[in-house]
Formats: C-alpha cells, sequence, structure tokens
C-alpha cells in the first residue's frame, strides 16, 4: 500500500491537488483537496446588494455569467420581482452562450488531448487523434478557437463584454438588443452551428437529438466516422471509458433556462433506484465542514444560516472546499444529470446500463450542445426590440434571498440576506463544490473520490493517466468550488 | 524562440478565458507570428502534474530559459503571511514562494489583470486573502517582489492590467517583448502598457453626444450619459474600450452599465456604489481626468441649457425613441 500526491492539474479552471492510496495498483482511497481560498463570501459582507453584481461574476471567470444569474436570482428573490420577458430571454441566451462555449472548449482544449498523449502511441486509432486534437498543435485548437470567438460575439450584442459583465440585473437586463442586433444574433447562431454541424457532429443538430438509446448512437458512429464526436466514441470504446469514473448516479439538477414560470431543462433529482424525476427541495441541502479547513459549526447547515471563517489549523481538514449534501448524500452534477433528469432516452438507456462514468459525461455534454442552440434560435426570433428588457424596482432594507442556475458545469446556488440595506450574509454553493466534495462528518467520500475508487494506476502510482480522463471527465472549475 | 510562463493564483483565471477569445488572428497563430513558445499555460499545456513540477524545476536550474513569466490572479499572503491560501498543488509550497524564485529567472514578469497587478476583485472588502500584487499592493509600490525590484532585462513587473484583460493588451504586450520592440517608455506611471493607457474609455464611447449635452442616463438601462448619475468612470479610466471593442462590438458601455475603471489600482473599493454617482451639491465628484472645475460647471451648465430636445428624450429611454433629422423646434 503506498500514497501518492498528484497536481497540480491543468485543463481544469483553477487549482486541484488528489491525494490517493494505491492497494495491488489501484486506488483504494482518495482525497480531493482544492488547494486555493480566497474568500469572496467574507468579502461580500457589508456590500450594498447591487453592488455584489460587480464582485459575483469575478468568482470565477469561466462562469461569470452563471455566477452573475444567481446573484442577480437572489437579489430578485429578495426584490419579489420577476425579471421582463425580453431580459429574461436575453439572459438565457447569454448564459446559454457561456454554457456552450465552456462545453466546447472542455471536449476541444481540455478533456481530448490527453488521447493524443505519447502514452497512447501504439493505439490504432492514434495517428488521426494526435494529428487532430495535441495540445497547441492539434488541427481542431485553431478551428475551434476561431468558432468559439465568433460565438461569444453574442456577448458583445447582449452583454457588452464576457468574462465580467454587469449587464444582467433582477429585473433584466441593461441591454436592449435592437432589430439589427437581432438578425445580427441570428446570423452568429447559424455560423457556430454550421461549426458544430460539419466539425463535431458531421450531422444536423436534430438528427443528434434524436439519438434514442445506445445502438442508436453506436450505428450513428459508425456513419459518421469525421465527425469528432464519432472519434471519441470510437477511443472511448478502444478504452472502455465507460467503465472508468463510475459511481451510482445521484444526479441533481436546479433546473435550466427559464421559460415563463418553467424550465427548459427540468429542476429534481434521479437516482437508477427510483428511475422517475424525483422532487428537489432546497431546504434539504446542508455544508458540512467536518474535513475543510473552515472554522466547525456545531451541525451541518443550510447556507442561509452558513458561515465561512478559514481555518488552516483545523485538524481534520484537507480541502478549502466545504462539503455539500442534499438530505445527507452524496450528489453529482453537471450535464449528465441534467439530461439525465430532463429524460432524454440516449441518457437514460446509458445511465441505466452503466451508471455515470466518463463516457456518458462527454456525451451528455456535447448531447446538450445539440440541444440547447436551437432553442437559443428561438430565443432570440421572440425577442421584441421595441419593449422594456429591465423592470426596475427598490431594493428591500431587510430580505433574503435565493438564487439558483444551472451553469454548464451544474448546480450553481446563492442565497444571500440582507439587513439595513447591506448584505449580512452570502454564501455559494457551486457545482464542482458538489463534484469535489471533500468527506463529511461521517466520513462519506465526495463524488470524485468515490469515482476514482478502483482505477488502475500501476504500483508505484505512474501510470495515471485514467486518473487525468476522470477529473477532467467532470469538467471542474476549482476557482468556483471554493470562491 | 520566446519562452512564456503562464501561471495562475488568486483569480478567477478570466484573464485566461479572455485571451482565448483573442481573434483576426487566433491566439496560437498570434503566437506562432512572433515566435512565442508557450512553456505552459493552465488551459492550453499537455503536461500536468509531474511533467509541469519537472518544468518549473528546470527553469530553477538553469536548463531552460524562460523570457517571460506571467501571473494570473493576486499573490496570496494568508493566512498571516504564511501563503497557505495558495499552495502550489503536489508541491508542498506556496505559490507566493514559487513565483518570488521564478521571478529571478525570467527576463520580464508580467502581471496578467489586476489581481497580478495591484490585487483586484481578490483584494476586495477586508482583503481575507491577504491578496496583493506582483509588485503593487494597491496604489502602493512593493507587492511580493518590492518597490526597487527589477527584471533581468532591468524592467519592472509590467501591470497589463483590466478585469478581466483585453486579449489583445496581452498579445501586443508579449508580442512587442518577443520582438525587441518594448521600451520602458512604453509603460506608464503604474508600469502598465501605453499602447493602451494612453487612451480613456471616454474616448470612441457611443454616448459622446449625450456627455457633451449633459443628457444623462437615470436607471441603468437608459441610453444617455451615465456619468452624471450611473457612477461610470469612462472619463478618467485609462483604457481603449471604446475604440478596441470586446467580443467583436462590446464593451461595458455598449453592454449598458457603467466603466468601473477596472484598470486602475483599488477599483475594487471605490467607497461608493458602483452605479451611482456621488455628488457634492448636486456636482458629481470625480471630475474628467485634466478638466478644471469651475470650466466644467460652466460648460455643463450650458451645455445642458442647450440640450436639444431629441437627446433629451433618448437620454431616459431604453432605446431611441426621437431620432434625428427631425424639424428643429423654434426657441
Amino acid at each position: 500500500m503506498t500514497r501518492k500526491l498528484y497536481g497540480p492539474f491543468n485543463r481544469v479552471e483553477g487549482d486541484l491537488e488528489v491525494e490517493v492510496e494505491i492497494t495491488e495498483g489501484k486506488i483504494s482511497k482518495a482525497w480531493v483537496n482544492s488547494p486555493l481560498y480566497r474568500g469572496f463570501e467574507q468579502i461580500m459582507q457589508g456590500k450594498s446588494p447591487l453592488d455584489t453584481l460587480v464582485y459575483v461574476p469575478r468568482i470565477c471567470g469561466i462562469c461569470s455569467v452563471s455566477q452573475s444569474i444567481a446573484c442577480a436570482e437572489a437579489l430578485a428573490d429578495a426584490q419579489g420581482i420577476q425579471a421582463e420577458i425580453n431580459g429574461q430571454l436575453a439572459s438565457n441566451i447569454i448564459l446559454a452562450c457561456e454554457n456552450l462555449a465552456d462545453h466546447l472548449t472542455h471536449f476541444y482544449l481540455f478533456f481530448m488531448p490527453d488521447f493524443a498523449r505519447k502514452a497512447y502511441q501504439d493505439q490504432p486509432w492514434y495517428p488521426d487523434v494526435e494529428l487532430r486534437f495535441r495540445a497547441q498543435t492539434g488541427t481542431a485548437a485553431t478551428t475551434m478557437l476561431r468558432a468559439r470567438a465568433e460565438f461569444i460575439h453574442i456577448t458583445g450584442i447582449l452583454a457588452g463584454k464576457w468574462p465580467h459583465s454587469l449587464s444582467i440585473q433582477p429585473g433584466g437586463t441593461t441591454t436592449t438588443a435592437s432589430a439589427s442586433d437581432k438578425v445580427k444574433l441570428l446570423a452568429i447562431l447559424m455560423g457556430f452551428r454550421q461549426f458544430l454541424e460539419t466539425q463535431l457532429f458531421d450531422d444536423s443538430l436534430e438528427n443528434i437529438c434524436e439519438l434514442e438509446n445506445e445502438d442508436a448512437l453506436r450505428a450513428w458512429a459508425e456513419q459518421h466516422s469525421k465527425a469528432d464526436f464519432a472519434q471519441f466514441l470510437h477511443l472511448s470504446d478502444s478504452l472502455e471509458l465507460h467503465d472508468l469514473g463510475k459511481i451510482d448516479p445521484n444526479f441533481m439538477s436546479y433546473g435550466a433556462y427559464r421559460q415563463n414560470n418553467d424550465f427548459l431543462f427540468p429542476k429534481g433529482r434521479w437516482t437508477n433506484e427510483a428511475a422517475g424525476l424525483l422532487q428537489l427541495d432546497s431546504q434539504l441541502i446542508r455544508e458540512d465542514l467536518s474535513h475543510s479547513w473552515m472554522l466547525e459549526q456545531q451541525a451541518p447547515a443550510h447556507p442561509l444560516q452558513g458561515v465561512t471563517i478559514p481555518d488552516a489549523e483545523q485538524a481534520e481538514g484537507y480541502s478549502w472546499c466545504k462539503a455539500p449534501r442534499y438530505d445527507g448524500s452524496v450528489i453529482e452534477v453537471g450535464a449528465l444529470a441534467r439530461q439525465t433528469i430532463s429524460q432524454h432516452p440516449l441518457l437514460l438507456d446509458l445511465v441505466s446500463k452503466n451508471q455515470s462514468n466518463v463516457t456518458n459525461r462527454i456525451v451528455a455534454r456535447l448531447l446538450e450542445l445539440a440541444r440547447v442552440l436551437p432553442e437559443m434560435e428561438n430565443w432570440c426570433r421572440q425577442l421584441q426590440p421595441n419593449n422594456p428588457f429591465c423592470h426596475q424596482s427598490p431594493m428591500p432594507t431587510s430580505a433574503e434571498g435565493q438564487g439558483m442556475v444551472e451553469a454548464a458545469r451544474g448546480s450553481l446556488g446563492h442565497w444571500i440576506r440582507i439587513e439595513q440595506g447591506k448584505i449580512s450574509n452570502y454564501q455559494i454553493i457551486a457545482p464542482t463544490t458538489w463534484n469535489f466534495s471533500p468527506r463529511d462528518k461521517d466520513n462519506i467520500a465526495g463524488a470524485l473520490e468515490q469515482a476514482l475508487l478502483g482505477t488502475a494506476v500501476g504500483e508505484g502510482g505512474n501510470q495515471a493517466i485514467a486518473i487525468q480522463h476522470i477529473v477532467r471527465s467532470f469538467d471542474p472549475c476549482m476557482v468556483c468550488t471554493v470562491h | 524562440m520566446f519562452n512564456v510562463l503562464w501561471l495562475q493564483s488568486g483569480g478567477c483565471g478570466g484573464c485566461s478565458i479572455s485571451l482565448l477569445n483573442a481573434e483576426s488572428p487566433d491566439l496560437l497563430t498570434r503566437f506562432k507570428s512572433a515566435d512565442i513558445n508557450l512553456l505552459w499555460h493552465p488551459s492550453l499545456s499537455e503536461a500536468s502534474t509531474d511533467e509541469f513540477i519537472q518544468l518549473l524545476d528546470k527553469i530553477l536550474t538553469g536548463e531552460i530559459h524562460l523570457d517571460a513569466l506571467c501571473l494570473e490572479g493576486s499573490v496570496m499572503q494568508g493566512p498571516n503571511g504564511t501563503g497557505r491560501f495558495h499552495m502550489l498543488a503536489g508541491t508542498g509550497k506556496s505559490m507566493m514562494s514559487w513565483l518570488a524564485r521564478l521571478a529571478e529567472k525570467a527576463d520580464y514578469t508580467l502581471a496578467m489583470g489586476s489581481c497580478a497587478a495591484f490585487g483586484g476583485i481578490t483584494a476586495a472588502g477586508n482583503n481575507p486573502g491577504e491578496a496583493c500584487g506582483l509588485q503593487y499592493d494597491g496604489k502602493v509600490s512593493g507587492g511580493l517582489l518590492g518597490d526597487i525590484w527589477r527584471s533581468s532585462k532591468g524592467f519592472p513587473v509590467i501591470n497589463v492590467a483590466g478585469c478581466p484583460t483585453h486579449p489583445d493588451w496581452v498579445t501586443d504586450v508579449l508580442m512587442q517583448l518577443a520582438l525587441g520592440d518594448l521600451t520602458g517608455s512604453d509603460l506608464d506611471e503604474l508600469n502598465r502598457p501605453r499602447a493602451y493607457t494612453d487612451h480613456l474609455v471616454h474616448h470612441g464611447c457611443a454616448r459622446n453626444e449625450y456627455y457633451e449635452y449633459k443628457a444623462s442616463a437615470e436607471t441603468l438601462g437608459d441610453v444617455g450619459c451615465m456619468m452624471e448619475h450611473k457612477g461610470c468612470l469612462g472619463t478618467q479610466a485609462r483604457a481603449d474600450c471604446n475604440t478596441r471593442p470586446w467580443n467583436g462590438s462590446g464593451s461595458c458601455l455598449k453592454g449598458g452599465y457603467p466603466c468601473i475603471n477596472c484598470t486602475a489600482p483599488e477599483f475594487e473599493e471605490p467607497r461608493k456604489s458602483f452605479t451611482e454617482t456621488p455628488k457634492i451639491a448636486g456636482i458629481p465628484i470625480g471630475l474628467p481626468t485634466d478638466m478644471p472645475k469651475a470650466w466644467f460647471v460652466a460648460l455643463a451648465s450650458l451645455s445642458k441649457a442647450a440640450t436639444p430636445k431629441r437627446l433629451k428624450d433618448n437620454a431616459t429611454a431604453s432605446h431611441i425613441i426621437t431620432p434625428p433629422g427631425q424639424k428643429k423646434e423654434r426657441t
């Protein structure tokens, strides 16, 4: 039995360290450490409520819009208002732009380059994958960066800039879209659709959305072998990535993209045992500090009662990350959770057969690209340039609010309390706080810590490329995790 | 070949994400054109864990020459000066200590974004992380490396400030360094590249006509000038955001919200609300850079008296309601 420390991981957002115990060449225990603490929850104390909209996007450069929307929704909840319809549509478009850009960045820049490593040079698929996906020099990188940059022009029109916009407000957006902006947005979306349909899918988005089970997916991959998605499925089969990073699904989604009083992708929970949509009650969320470098509280607290005071001397602590639990359970969030909870037949089939694993996490993300872009086109068409985009309303001097949103990486929640016109408590639980949480008071390991168990890494832990795949399959955002 | 190492510490990663937005041409093509070799970047490089630590060791032993060390994010000194708020994963050492050693090996050291330059957003509030910049702590020269520190090529830390920083600001300065074009006189008094800080955000602002006539926005999202009521600092902020667009065509002002002067030290604590203009006797505090106050007041009252109806109408609307070219009203 040996121990080995892995870090830093790159091609994840922020800082990550993983320590493992290896028994007979396999991981028998894992500890996930988020080694950076900045203290946004402390920074926000005493701020004027609307000023938090300047700070929160800067929690994270890659999920900045998600942070803004969670904050704006928490403030709107405190004010008891709803956004103007145009503002809601514009927020959806900006958020979808960030989420899809993140999925794309993850696939092309973060995840796939690991398969172009020399470690795989004997694989029959290696020459093609190396040519296409090698870090920095692969042909996909420049093509993808160009498509990504042009797609993000959407934020230049609707949010001023990305990352770090102040256009998202509780009552809608400060930006309006003129008739000319509206057609420009539609044209940009068409450009991005063309990239996805020629490079990633070699097929229409609609055909991808209609894939209904694993057999259909395999048959599709045979017919579209040029597609980057098909290349992934091929190497995934050859390396059996569906057996890697496997955990029992215990999924959660806060509901993605508001449409009137509903969501495009529903709110709820999912387990294979229940095999049906389970209710989600945000009152059952607790944060456990027993293994965090945090001043310990009496018992795990709901975020509205949460406290964040760092304490590097905490004896049991091994991460700056807290351990959020839903009704005591470890939860996985992200595109796979979202798409399973939305009961898309392809993911239902994949998850019922093989649980949550590396392959399924990637498939869900790419499916989401195909499912959300047509919705963005719809939202754009619904914009009414001559109607208001932002509803103005006074801020109460005393109130509570919660803002819950689906970021690219999963469920993001902001909980605020306002007293005497100032923020008296601000607590955040980010997607990767769920996925990369440390152990809780019952010593139950977090989702990644469980997903790493049983992974073959060689006796000394030096054949650890599988760890790279498992870690990145979650698309972690470490700066959000601790904030 | 110009070797660049890019590290992140107490920040959000947004300057890297912004960098990936570089276009016409894309980032990798820009670097190639100036023979810039990215030794390592958190979002772009293959090397991870042990491979990366070996790279750092080779830089420290001199086996690999480091032309430019780039830091994104603040230096995390806390708690109590220990640097434990950011230990470089896998090394058991604080990032703060790695940075101090690597800066001695680099021909040039650059702070990418306002956090690395001055402390930035991470130093806001009561600065719980004891965050500072590489060579500034807010407005005070010093920071991690100290006031008199100079790189082996005789440069102070080059502060490519901004929150986030514009992709062009980053690639311009790195490419100029790689070509040997950048001199000390190309930096301003805060060691920011003058290429963008010789300009004001005000330059090229689409709301300039409203500014001229003091036709002011009253709520966020109004079309008018945001200086008088909504806290806009564009007339003081040093950057070219309205002449060098963001994400194709954008800027904060075009996004309908005020400039918060994010290229300046301590922008994170304006001691007022970001979206309100503090005033004394109805006159905004913090007038445009270089403008004598008496002249501003005189000109403002004159121009206010001359404001065309069109601008008055539109200033407080969310879109143009009175277009130009209508019959002139008799006065």
